[in-house]
């Protein structure tokens, strides 16, 4: 052993040997239940491919990083694209004027088709004309039910979130409900105001708003939690978004509230908790579908030169209820994260 | 005590009148001055006056369990605080702390789940990548020399995005299974997620070790050697190294120490959760930050306690819980936080000036 190789072979010894120990304890440490083994294997739906000539989609979205219900709409759009031999780009960015960009930048690549969302119409009227001077067709999907026309978009798929929130305030007044809370994790957010808007248009009871920080969730815990503690007479906990329900069954036990919890959408843990009787349902606008939808009415444009809804009427996805009676048949899918 | 008057003004203080008898270098300042002196006095009155106007202001903040809600809040705010308030005290920041704390939640939970192991081995391989996160950030501020808040915010990013890319890539979702049914759980919740009835009022077991590691944090800092090193790196590095302070050491064992913090909280995320959604804790590095800041540790470094930012941590939870016990209008909410935090900080200003003044 040479001078030099020396003092590397001893500063390595312990990492290998630290290795070597983590190796053995984990191999000693397993699980005996739950986890990856008892994961099904989970495919997602296929059908087969289209044999058509590959063409190019970007979908631009205003999704923020890491959010599980934007997921599922870039799953359903992904297995559109795999089945019609779609490349699929996929962009996303909260801020406005960057999504705008994203869809400058698709324009540039000259793609066949474009799919985005109006979460701020005004932003995005200028790449859309643009888009419209290039001979791009455009879709809208999930937010802008209300602008997409305005805007000169080819079809739109979503929910109107207004129609969401009343259909949810429809269904509180069979429930009995007499005071609500309704919960906000992002302020500001259009469509989040919007289904809280629609509940209270519906829901004959007392409806009062609560914003949570949706990036730190001990925080959304406390603040439900201390919301039910100030008011008593809250009976119903409405939230937009699954994680959040999850966070607000902790909240109503520790305040010793006696609240039922509603939600709009969707995620695998959600239909667990719906089966299990903790949250009594969730609104559901089928994300998997908008994002199919969008990217398979480009390949239909192209191919056969359909317009879904005529061009003229937005196809709706929502609002769909999942609760006790049909939770059966939607989680096998939830659980792959599709649904 | 001594360790806090190494960026005391107090020094130059001209000797007190009517005790000209004495040495003005050895006269002892009334006790009040002395006090007013502190770094943890200002917002210490400015976490009452906030705790006083709650209890006019929302009638349910009097009730014990109220209390507890509060005391939750600042406890997850307030064990990251900590050590982030050393790592200031230590003359550095750390941007990254608040994703961090998510990486280690992640780790512990993908590690767990895919390889279907004991709960407690995931607990363990996301404390060594905590402390690789921190020793890498201190490493690359010592060698390269660069501003901490340069580096830090390169590894904000990098970890915002591997958050993201790493469980999409092992999990196929963005957010982590459900490892709730695995070997192990129920085992972990109870250390890192459990809660204590106390007359009747059910209280989380962060608040105990957030307030048993603010204790250890003030031991060290004001009777170790540690303690003096971490004030002489933060005050002047290069005559602390000339008097043989083990600079690197410091540094980097101060951004491992934030690691270690972002790992706690992380497993509270993960044993009170179940699940982990990949892209939370952006933004929150700031509230700690903050919580540093207005418990009385100067941006410059060199000066701090390690009690300020337990009353910075309790103030921010306070005002953030206190509001909806108040049943305000909501739509307000954030101006209502931002107009109390920088009263709170009016008031620390003003105690540290009116007590260094004379």
């Amino acid at each position: 052993m040479d001078r030099s190789s020396h003092p590397r072979s001893r500063r390595f010894a312990p990492a290998v040997a630290l290795a070597a120990a983590a190796a053995l304890t984990l191999a000693g440490c397993s699980s005996g239940s739950g986890g990856k083994k008892a994961e099904e294997s989970a495919d997602g739906a296929s059908a087969g491919k289209a044999n058509t000539p590959r063409m190019t989609v970007a979908l631009v979205t205003h999704q923020a990083a890491g959010d599980t219900f934007w997921d599922i709409v870039r799953k359903g759009a992904e297995a559109a694209a795999a089945k019609d031999n779609i490349k699929l780009i996929y962009s996303n960015d909260p801020n406005a004027g960057n999504q705008a960009n994203l869809v400058q930048n698709a324009i540039d690549q000259k793609v066949d088709g474009i799919a985005i969302t109006l979460a701020k119409p005004d932003a995005m009227k200028d790449v859309v004309s643009k888009a419209k001077a290039a001979n791009i067709p455009v879709v809208g999907l999930n937010s802008g039910v209300s602008d997409w026309q305005k805007l000169g978009l080819m079809e739109f798929f979503g929910q109107d979130e207004t129609v969401a929130g009343e259909a949810l305030g429809k269904r509180l007044n069979e429930d009995g409900a007499k005071s609500a809370v309704c919960v906000i994790q992002e302020q500001g957010n259009i469509g989040l105001t919007q289904r809280c808007d629609g509940v209270k248009k519906t829901f004959s009871g007392k409806l009062q708003t609560l914003f949570v920080n949706g990036t730190d969730m001990p925080s959304v815990k406390s603040t439900i939690t201390a919301k039910l503690t100030q008011d008593k007479s809250i009976d119903h906990v409405v939230t937009l978004g699954a994680p959040f329900a999850m966070t607000a069954v902790q909240s109503v036990s520790e305040a010793g509230s006696k609240a039922k919890i509603a939600t709009f959408d969707l995620n695998k843990e959600l239909t667990g908790a719906i089966s299990a009787g903790t949250i009594e349902f969730a609104v559901d606008q089928q994300p998997y579908l908008q994002g199919y939808l969008a990217v398979d009415s480009l390949w239909l444009y192209k191919n056969n030169g359909n317009y879904s809804g005529g061009g003229e009427q937005p196809v709706l996805t929502g609002p769909a209820f999942v609760d006790k009676s049909n939770v059966e048949t939607i989680a096998k899918f939830a659980a792959k994260g599709t649904r | 005590m001594s360790m806090t008057q190494h960026a005391e003004p107090a020094v130059t203080t001209p000797p007190a009148p009517g005790r000209k008898d004495t040495d003005g270098r050895t006269a002892q300042r009334p006790l009040a001055l002395r006090l007013l002196a502190r770094p943890e006095i200002g917002v210490f009155l400015g976490a009452a006056a906030v705790y006083v106007f709650f209890l006019i202001a929302a009638p349910p903040v009097r009730d014990g369990s109220s209390m507890a809600t509060v005391l939750y809040q600042a406890s997850t705010l307030g064990i990251m605080t900590l050590p982030v308030a050393l790592l200031m005290i230590g003359g550095e920041f750390d941007l990254s702390s608040g994703v961090a704390v998510l990486t280690s939640a992640l780790t512990a939970s993908m590690t767990t789940y895919q390889l279907t192991l004991n709960v407690w081995m995931g607990v363990v391989v996301a404390l060594i990548v905590s402390l690789a996160v921190g020793f890498f950030n201190g490493w690359m501020v010592v060698r390269t020399g660069l501003p901490s808040f340069l580096v830090t915010l390169g590894t904000f990013l990098i970890l915002q995005g591997a958050n993201l890319a790493v469980t999409k890539l092992v999990t196929t979702n963005v957010a982590t299974d459900d490892i709730s049914n695995m070997d192990g759980f129920d085992q972990a919740k109870k250390i890192f997620a459990s809660s204590f009835d106390i007359g009747g009022v059910q209280v989380k077991i962060t608040v105990f070790y957030w307030l048993a590691f603010a204790a250890l944090a003030t031991w060290v800092l004001l009777r170790t050697k540690y303690g003096n090193w971490i004030f002489a790196v933060g005050g002047n590095k290069d005559s602390a190294r000339a008097v043989g302070v083990p600079v690197t050491f410091t540094k980097i064992s101060l951004f491992m120490l934030v690691g270690l913090g972002a790992w706690f909280v992380g497993m509270h995320q993960l044993f009170t959760f179940n699940t982990v959604q990949s892209g939370e804790g952006v933004g929150q590095e700031l509230i700690y930050i903050a919580g540093a800041v207005i418990g009385g540790c100067l941006l410059t470094g060199g000066y701090g306690s390690a009690i300020g930012p337990v009353f910075g941590a309790f103030m921010f939870g306070m005002v953030n819980q206190g509001i909806v016990f108040a049943g305000w209008n909501p739509d307000w909410f954030k101006a209502f936080l931002g107009v109390m935090l920088l009263g709170a900080v009016l008031i620390n200003l003003w105690v540290r000036q009116s007590a260094t003044r004379r």
